[in-house]
């Protein structure tokens, strides 16, 4: 971890230049000493630098570039995803919320209010959680961009789940200028027994910086999916803080097509007894301006607790997949339960998996495993289809399906599954584009 | 069912050696199979029958040096290996591959709707494909689990040789080949799969039939037996000569054309 001074001058300098023209926003007390407090933590940890451990694998570079590279909005050829899900949208055009092609935010259960509303009031649930999770996320590894976040962002949503919601939230972000560079940071509160399903889809912007806090009560169940958008230019680094209480369920699944660089991170607290927290990534990637960086951090801090993390990348033509997974499991978190696999299937060998599995065991009576490979189409399989007179290339999709069903399994919802199959089948489809 | 030709598969003096190595497996293999016919190849083990059944279907990792193949008359060589599917050749394996996460169903449905639009038929609804591998699948004892679970993944031995039977059933091959079907059968499992495959014998449609014991032989009745050692067909005759193969073994055989 040591790091020079001179290194360090380097990314505070850096630092200085990205802020330079940019504003801190303003209003109530909480958000001011919360805004101030990112801002303290990230002028004194720095921007993320190529030369950090933690991004050895995914160029920092243009993350952290005052201005967001371009990128061309994105002509859809495909039907909307989800059409046929009833859910409660709210509209974000290039990081901007769009109140026109949002529906009204009434739905039984929850409570939601913007960031930009909510930050000048005095007095709001929201303080006790604006970036307290992402700052205990930073403990163990230094997270700049997710303090970034937290220091600047003007607009985002907070809901406060109180029952269990009869229909998802679904975050839609559209991408509509190609130079836009988009920062939203969303809070969640799930009370005790609180049942909620969160979408977020779309491309959102340039470049895209979102984090999102969830803290979990006792009980309560937390189900988010997610597909990042087809913009083959597009850039984005997002951040999930989660704290999970006894009993709770915490489960993540996201699609990732497109986009030249997309770094996920999400990291996660189980605090309570019996939780469970499952992480899930399906990627596919084409191209050589691909890169996609999953990278996750599971802390056990309870006893008999669940944790999983499924990832699978498909990559072709050049396409670079990251994955950087962690399990820490304390002293006293005994039964501890945690399985994590990535794995990943190139179809050529331009393309480049670059893995970094992480235990670190401080109890004696857990079940771990973690495992991560890398492989090619196996080629009995195929010939054993192929002689069942199935032509390569559909060969090729059934096997590709196949290696991301484990991961497409974590979906709990058959609609949203589906939705998902579409897109991937829809990407195979252009295979030869 | 009608045919063009009496020779449903033609080998002619078939060379192969394995691309990656120097080393020559099939040595001169001549054989003809007629429509209707059930041809039996026996041999001592590394003799080449697996290698004669994998070159035919079109599997990579072989180069042929020399000789033809064909189908029906159609040249097979050429082929790629769902051409050669689709034109009616099928292949049941000694080792059937385990795909996971590809259902047994998906498989045979995008198997059998792959072979009819190559050539041009109208593909099977979702509806009636169910309706046929449901009452092909009951003769054959294949549970709807079984159908429903990734391709032989957890199948037992004598599982994986059904369901090879079924997919036989399901396509309608003109040119069976049975790369040792006999192997990891218990008594009751190979009356299955014989009765599977006797219900497809047909006029219009051929059969070799890789084996090593007589007892298969006992179930579908061969018209022609082969021996094939060491890359060649060595002595052919009729059902006798498999009776000779379990009574003395190949000993006295070898010796004999050596
Ligand atoms: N892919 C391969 N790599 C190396 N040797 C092979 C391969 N395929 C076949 N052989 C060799 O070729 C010979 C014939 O094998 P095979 O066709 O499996 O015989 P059989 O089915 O009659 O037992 C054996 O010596 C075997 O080891
Ligand atoms: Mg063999």
């Amino acid at each position: 971890m040591a790091q020079s001074s001179k290194m360090l001058q380097v990314k505070q300098d850096a630092t200085e230049a990205f802020l330079a023209d940019r504003a801190v926003p303003t209003g109530a007390a909480w958000a001011n000493d919360a805004r101030a407090d990112a801002l303290g933590r990230l002028r004194e940890m720095g921007l993320p630098h190529g030369r950090d451990e933690y991004w050895k694998f995914t160029k920092p570079d243009s993350l952290v570039h005052a201005d967001a590279p371009k990128a061309a909005v994105f002509q859809y050829d495909e039907a909307p995803l989800w059409a046929d899900v009833e859910s409660l949208k709210i509209v974000f055009v290039d990081g901007v919320f769009d109140a026109d092609a949002s529906d009204d935010f009434a739905l039984e259960g929850l409570e939601i209010e913007r960031l930009a509303d909510v930050a000048g009031k005095d007095i709001h649930w929201v303080k006790d959680l604006y970036g307290v999770l992402e700052t205990r996320g930073q403990d163990a590894v230094q997270r700049p961009l997710a303090a970034v976040n937290t220091a600047l962002a003007t607009d985002g949503v907070f809901i406060h789940v109180t029952g269990k919601v009869s229909k998802p939230v679904n975050l839609v972000y559209l991408h509509k200028s190609d130079t836009s560079d988009a920062i939203l940071h969303h809070c969640i509160k799930l009370d005790e027994g609180a049942e909620m399903t969160l979408l977020e889809t779309g491309p959102a912007a340039a470049r895209f910086n979102k984090l999102l806090e969830v803290d979990v009560a006792d009980t309560a169940k937390f189900n988010h999916v997610r597909v990042q958008g087809r913009d083959h230019e597009r850039r984005a680094v997002t951040g999930c803080f989660a704290r999970l209480g006894s009993e709770s369920a915490f489960k993540s699944f996201t699609l990732t097509m497109n986009g030249v660089l997309t770094r996920n991170e999400c990291v996660i607290e189980l605090t309570g007894d019996d939780a469970i927290a499952h992480v899930a990534g399906a990627c596919v990637g084409d191209g050589k301006d691909f890169h996609h960086d999953d990278t996750v951090f599971i802390t056990h801090d309870a006893v008999n607790c669940e944790s999983r993390q499924v990832f699978k990348k498909v990559l072709r033509n050049g396409a670079t997949g990251v994955f950087q997974g962690k399990i820490l499991v304390k002293k006293d978190a005994q039964k501890t339960d945690g399985y994590q696999i990535s794995q990943s299937l190139l179809l050529d060998d331009d393309s480049q998996f670059l893995a970094k599995p992480e235990l670190e065991i401080y109890a004696d009576d857990v079940i771990c495993s973690h495992g991560s490979t890398t492989g090619a189409i196996d080629e009995d399989a195929m010939f054993y289809l192929r002689s069942r007179g199935v032509p390569e290339a559909e060969a090729t999709d059934l096997l590709v399906l196949a290696f991301l069903a484990e991961a497409l399994e974590e979906i709990e919802d058959e609609t949203l599954a589906e939705g998902i199959l579409e897109r991937l089948e829809g990407w195979l489809a252009r295979r030869a584009s | 069912m009608l045919w063009e030709h009496n020779k449903m598969l033609e080998i002619k003096d078939l060379h192969v050696k394995l691309e990656e190595e120097d080393k020559q497996i099939l040595k001169g293999v001549n054989l003809t199979v007629e429509p209707g016919k059930v041809h039996a190849i026996m041999g001592p083990n590394g003799s080449g029958k697996s290698t004669l059944s994998y070159v035919l279907s079109g599997k990579g990792g072989y180069e042929v040096t020399g000789g033809s193949a064909s189908l029906d008359g159609d040249e097979l060589l050429d082929m790629e290996a769902e051409e050669r599917a689709a034109a009616g050749l099928f292949l049941a394996f000694q080792y059937p591959v385990e795909i996971p996460g590809v259902g047994n169903m998906t498989f045979l449905r995008t198997a059998v709707n792959a072979q009819r639009k190559a050539r041009g038929e109208e593909e099977m609804s979702a509806g009636e494909f169910l309706k046929v591998i449901r009452a092909k699948a009951k003769t054959l004892k294949i549970d709807a689990d079984m159908l429903k679970r990734p391709v032989n993944v957890g199948f037992s031995g004598g599982e994986k040789k059904r369901n090879e039977i079924l997919q036989m059933a399901m396509l309608e091959p003109k040119m069976c080949i049975l790369d040792e079907t006999d192997s990891g059968l218990d008594v009751d499992a190979m009356k299955l799969v014989s009765e599977g495959v006797n219900a497809l014998r047909d006029e219009g449609r051929g059969f070799l039939v890789i084996t090593h014991y007589q007892r298969l032989l006992d179930h579908i009745k061969p018209d022609v037996v082969h021996i094939m050692a060491d890359g060649r067909i060595v002595k052919t005759g009729g059902p006798e000569l498999a009776l000779e193969v379990e009574n003395n073994g190949y000993a006295d055989i070898l010796a004999e054309v050596a």
